[in-house]
């Protein structure tokens, strides 16, 4: 589903991705863990067709990045780290354009958008203002814009960050579930060691531009001797990687 | 097709929703009607019909200029991101606004124009309706201009740079006062700026010269700038595209 070599993205000084290489396979559910500044965000934007490469290649959902951006979105759901609406917008009306841009007329976006409303537990919010939303509901919100063309590849950047615990464990459902009914691929950030240990088949662990380990959550366990997944961040970057330190 | 009527009905209907701001849109040029008009029509200057076309020009100029600053909050809550991540091209998300932008502005030029015939105006109709055509489109460039300065500028700096340099290609266009009472030096600045030849011909227009070098002239100008004008806006919706 996504294959990257040698992927890299300097900001005129800052070298912020280094070289990634990438492999996901249909069907799994992918976590890009690492600290803050680590180069996550950008490369999930230059993997939407958001960001230009400095250097590398890629092939997203079946399509190469570079001679065929516009066949990747077509494919691929992406939800970005800041969230998508603003606080002053009608819920509704933002995700009925948005299916809109994806090529539905006006009656099956509406009927989607109530759809998928329905499926995240959502049921009732499109007539409000997306500023008047808790935090679990703003951030499910996002999720449904990255799903009204049901995508076979989804992108979600820190979809959990700053939510409680509770409406974590949920949103986790949610994203099993699509990874089930629906057979989508998924690939996520996150900055909780223990939420990438729950929920993803395997792990891509990048510092500073680097990806310095990968594996599902026992290999990576067994190959450095270490209980939890924390300590295998200690030990592969030699420092901690301080759990909700984003902002 | 589908993404731009959805994006044009979508800005329409945001627009319309604060009635207010539409109508608000048009107070500075009502201000001008009504306050310094009748002061203009009897200074010997000119009439009505100089003064109208004039305003139109300062109505386009003004609010299609500063519409970029809407396009900060869109960046800033990731709205637009989520845009440009769909199949849509980026020159749809571009023409979407500025499409809303140059209909906004025809219904605030209409209500300028209906005052301007309470007062004594006394253009023809057909001229009026090409001055309009030529004001639509020179609106699509500025607009587009607009959101590129908006998203290519920090963000704090759009509102205080665009109204300050809106206002001298305004004083130079002539709008307010014909630029054939200019001396020399003021007339040749002038004659630099495309917004000139947009008002003279407008001016041409609404006296009934339709097919006058003046009229060529200021459609010309204005097709190049607003060629310009998109083809700068597609650039910068463009940027950073893989
Ligand atoms: N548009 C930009 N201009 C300049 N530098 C940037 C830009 N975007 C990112 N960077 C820099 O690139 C590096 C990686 O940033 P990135 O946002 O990818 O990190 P991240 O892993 O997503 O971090 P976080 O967990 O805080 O979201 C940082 O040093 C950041 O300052
Ligand atoms: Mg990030």
């Amino acid at each position: 589903m996504i294959q990257v070599r040698g992927l890299t993205r300097s900001f005129d000084s800052v070298e912020a991705v280094r070289g990634v290489d990438i492999d996901v396979a249909k069907g799994e559910i992918v976590g890009f863990v690492g600290p803050n500044g680590a180069g996550k965000t950008t490369t999930l934007r230059m993997l939407t067709t958001l960001l230009r490469p400095t250097s590398g290649t890629a092939t997203v959902a079946g399509h190469d990045l570079f001679a065929d951006p516009a066949g990747v979105r077509r494919r691929i759901g992406y939800v970005a780290q800041g969230g998508t609406v603003g606080p002053f917008s009608e819920v509704g009306e933002e995700l009925v354009l948005q299916a809109r841009l994806y090529g539905l007329i006006r009656a099956d976006a509406r009927d989607r958008v109530t759809r998928l409303l329905a499926e995240l537990d959502l049921t009732g919010v499109d007539k409000r203002l997306a500023g008047s939303l808790s935090g679990g509901q703003k951030r499910r919100v996002d999720i449904a814009m990255g799903l009204l063309h049901r995508p076979e590849l989804l992108f979600l950047d820190e979809p959990t960050t700053g939510l409680d615990p509770q409406s974590r464990t949920n949103l986790w459902g949610h994203v099993r579930r699509l990874r089930e009914e629906a057979g989508m691929t998924v690939f996520l950030t996150t900055h909780y060691l223990e939420e990438a240990d729950a929920l993803c088949d395997r792990i891509l662990i990048i510092d500073q531009g680097r990806i310095v380990a990968s594996g599902t959550p026992a290999e990576l366990k067994a190959a450095h001797h270490a209980g939890t997944l924390d300590e295998v961040f200690l030990s592969v970057t030699g420092h901690e990687l301080r759990e909700g330190a984003a902002a | 097709m589908t993404a731009l009527a959805a994006l044009t009905g979508y800005y329409l209907r945001a627009s319309f929703k604060s009635k207010f701001a539409v109508v608000f849109g048009a107070v500075q040029p009502v201000f001008y009607l009504v306050i310094f008009g009748p002061l203009f029509s009897r200074s010997g200057v000119g009439s009505w019909d100089t003064l109208v076309p004039g305003l139109l020009i300062q109505l386009g100029l003004m609010s299609s200029g500063l519409v970029g600053f809407g396009i900060v909050f869109d960046q800033r809550f990731g709205v637009l991101e989520r845009l440009r991540v769909t199949p849509a091209r980026r020159s749809t998300l571009l023409f979407g606004r500025v499409l809303k932008d140059s209909l906004v502005l025809l219904i605030q030029a209409m209500v300028i124009i209906a005052l301007g015939y309470a007062l004594g105006l006394h253009a023809r109709l057909t001229g009026v309706l090409l001055g309009l055509l030529l004001l639509t489109v020179l609106s699509v460039g500025m607009a587009a201009l607009s959101y590129a300065a908006a998203l290519t500028i920090r963000q704090e700096l759009f509102a205080p740079l665009m109204s300050t340099l809106v206002i001298p290609l305004m004083l130079l266009s002539g709008a307010l006062l014909p630029m054939s009472l200019a001396p020399a030096w003021l007339d040749v600045v002038s004659r630099f700026t495309p917004f000139r030849y947009a008002v003279e011909a407008l001016r041409a227009l609404f006296a009934g010269s339709y097919a006058s070098p003046t009229v060529l002239w200021g459609v010309l100008v204005t097709l190049v700038f607003v060629g310009v004008g998109f083809t700068i806006g597609t650039k910068v919706f463009q940027r950073e595209n893989t």
